[in-house]
């Protein structure tokens, strides 16, 4: 991967930062810190892995994208919009009376909404039922999830691992975005789930761990999917919570929360990207 | 007339209980701000558990708890607690009668913008299906302290369906809430009107504006306890007025609509119009948005009412 098409991916994920802070502001509320920490995560998976046309959103040989930590929507929206689904309009109306554009992602609302979520756990499933029917089909295309780390506390995550390395589902993808934080604290001190790297491998996936904020492991790991014969590939990333915010970052206040008062300056300059505006 | 969040409300009650029963355990699955069971932990950390985002696994050990003595107290939004854990309560805590109370914040359609996925239009319908269940919809802070007293009373499983909005005041000193029992917050023969959880205000309202501007006397009884059902009151409403409404947060099926249906049958009917979510998903607004969209409003109440009067006389 040539240095100029990650230095292109860094400048979408800053824009993209940029465009969060904004859509936050609209909005008054919003869950911030977990979509922070997965941006370079879904730059990576919508501008580079994931195949797929804005223009043809429905197209039956894409591949198929699950954010089954559905409340990082605004991250989606605005990665959806930054690739060319949706229009800015539409994307400021997240959350508004009305909107098409919910704090949890609504199938057939938007283009580029594969499955509703937001009840944690089930778009991993789901993703694994995909999975298993494209594999039956014969097709070629493939299956990405991400999930939160918190979320990997909900037993049918485990179910669905478990299902997905005894079919055999090569074809599907789990992207954990390992920040480390909840809703109530640390994962650590809440549920602890380390050590994650051996839970995914007993379980029959094949893992590999990353920086979730370096695009050049994000690519390289991407491009190396699947990343073992017969078996599901799992990318635990590590990320930091409100990545690019200062306040936000590695700070649980910050997984629900719209930008307002005071913190409107700060969260623009801390996401400023100099002369670049648009994507 | 003043606001209160219900849920702040719930959190002091709940750690006031914690100093009169020292068997009582709060257990949340990573929302105790949302929930307020935060209040709690403050006081009491060492009775508070928090289990994490596993919400069926946080109901069996409440079972296990209340198995060896405990009085568990278990939290999370109403569309988790009652949908996800469904089958844990029915069957570790409703079929052996545990006293477990179980208490799902974020009901109806308060949770707003979150959307559908956080909406809770089936938790009566479904908790309420279950034998030995107790089922509480409180609606104001004051009947709320009044549902929680008489929850603890109760042993065996408890139901405690809460919004996530601000509720308004409407008990009066002298409105008492009685599980199994109706509270009367307006006399009136003409119409019964029936309201459960934060839509008691409403009600009020409806039936305030049926008095001054169109004469008709409106009964109005806040039905929180809706398992058990107050039957003689519906036996009342049947008999004494020319037909009930009901009005709620949550879907017309099932819910106290349906449970008011039942009896109103079993008395041998009655006209029932009911107010509520009409079979559907909600979609993205706040919760005054969505409630309008569905025409839960005091506007609709009133029309009820109106139609009902002028069927009678016409
Ligand atoms: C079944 C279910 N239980 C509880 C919630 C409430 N909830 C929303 S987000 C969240 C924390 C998620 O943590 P994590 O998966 O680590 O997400 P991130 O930190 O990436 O935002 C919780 C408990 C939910 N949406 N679904």
């Amino acid at each position: 991967m040539d240095q100029q098409r990650i230095g292109e991916l860094v400048r979408v994920s800053a824009r993209v930062r940029q465009l969060i802070v904004e859509v936050l502001i609209c909005a008054g509320c919003g869950h911030p810190g977990g979509a922070f920490s997965s941006v370079d995560l879904m730059v990576g998976l919508y501008f580079h892995a994931l195949r797929i046309d804005p223009k043809r959103p429905s197209a039956p040989d894409r591949d198929l994208f699950v954010l089954s930590k559905g409340h990082s929507s605004v991250g989606l929206y605005t990665v959806l919009h930054a690739r060319g689904f949706l229009d800015e309009k539409t994307l400021m109306t997240f959350r508004q009376d009305g909107s098409a554009l919910g704090g949890h992602p609504i199938k057939d609302k938007v283009p580029g909404i594969e499955v509703s979520t937001g009840s944690l756990g089930h778009g991993f499933s789901v993703a694994a039922g995909m999975a298993l029917g494209i594999k039956k089909d014969g097709q070629a295309k493939r299956v990405f999830v991400m999930v939160g780390d918190g979320e990997c506390q909900e037993g049918s995550v485990w179910e669905a691992a478990m299902f997905a390395a005894h079919y055999k589902l090569d074809n599907l993808v789990a992207i954990v975005d390992r920040n480390r934080i909840q809703i109530d604290g640390f994962t650590e001190d809440i549920l602890a789930l380390e050590p994650m790297v051996d839970k995914w491998e007993a379980f029959g996936w094949a893992v590999r761990r990353i920086n979730g904020h370096s695009m050049t492991e994000i690519v390289a790991a991407m491009d190396a999917l699947p990343l073992g014969k017969g078996r599901p590939s799992v990318i635990i990333a590590d990320t930091v919570k409100g990545k690019g915010v200062s306040f936000m970052e590695n700070n649980p206040a910050w997984h629900g929360g719209g930008i307002s008062g005071a913190n409107i300056e700060i969260a623009r300059a801390d996401t400023y990207w100099p002369g670049d505006k648009g994507v | 007339m003043s606001k209160q969040s219900i849920r702040h409300v719930y959190g002091a009650c709940l750690t006031e209980l914690g100093r009169k029963y020292p068997q009582l355990m709060v257990l949340d699955a990573d929302l105790k701000e949302s929930t307020q069971s935060i209040q709690f932990e403050r006081v009491f950390p060492d009775r508070y558990i928090e289990c994490g985002i596993a919400e069926q696994n946080m109901l069996c050990v409440a079972a296990g708890l209340a198995l060896v003595g405990k009085i568990p107290v278990v939290h999370s939004f109403a569309a988790f607690i009652a949908m996800r854990a469904c089958e844990q309560v029915r069957t570790s805590i409703a079929y052996p009668g545990l006293n477990v109370k179980i208490v799902g914040t974020h009901a109806g359609v308060t949770a707003g913008s979150a959307g559908t996925t956080h909406h809770a239009l089936e938790d009566i319908a479904i908790m309420r299906a279950m034998a030995g269940m107790t089922v509480f919809v409180p609606g104001d802070a004051r009947e709320l302290e009044q549902v929680i007293a008489a929850a603890f009373v109760i042993n065996g499983p408890v139901y405690i369906r809460l919004g996530a909005i601000d509720y308004e005041d409407v008990y009066r000193d002298s409105d008492q809430f009685i599980s199994g029992r109706a509270t009367l917050l307006r006399p009136g023969n003409d119409v019964t009107i029936m309201t459960t959880g934060h839509l008691m205000h409403a009600g009020v309202v409806a039936a305030d504006i049926l008095k001054d501007q169109h004469g008709i006397s409106a009964r109005v009884l806040q039905m929180a306890s809706i398992k058990p059902l107050d039957h003689a009151a519906i036996v009342a409403a049947v008999r004494e007025t020319a037909g009930i409404v009901t009005v709620e947060d949550h879907n017309i099926l099932g819910g106290l609509g349906g449970a008011v249906c039942e009896a109103a049958c079993a008395a041998g009917g009655a006209r029932v119009e009911r107010i509520g979510v009409k079979d559907g998903f909600c979609g993205v607004g706040s919760c005054a948005f969505l409630l309008q969209q569905q025409k839960v409003t005091v506007d609709s109440i009133v029309l009820a009412v109106l139609d009902i009067c002028c069927q009678k006389r016409g």
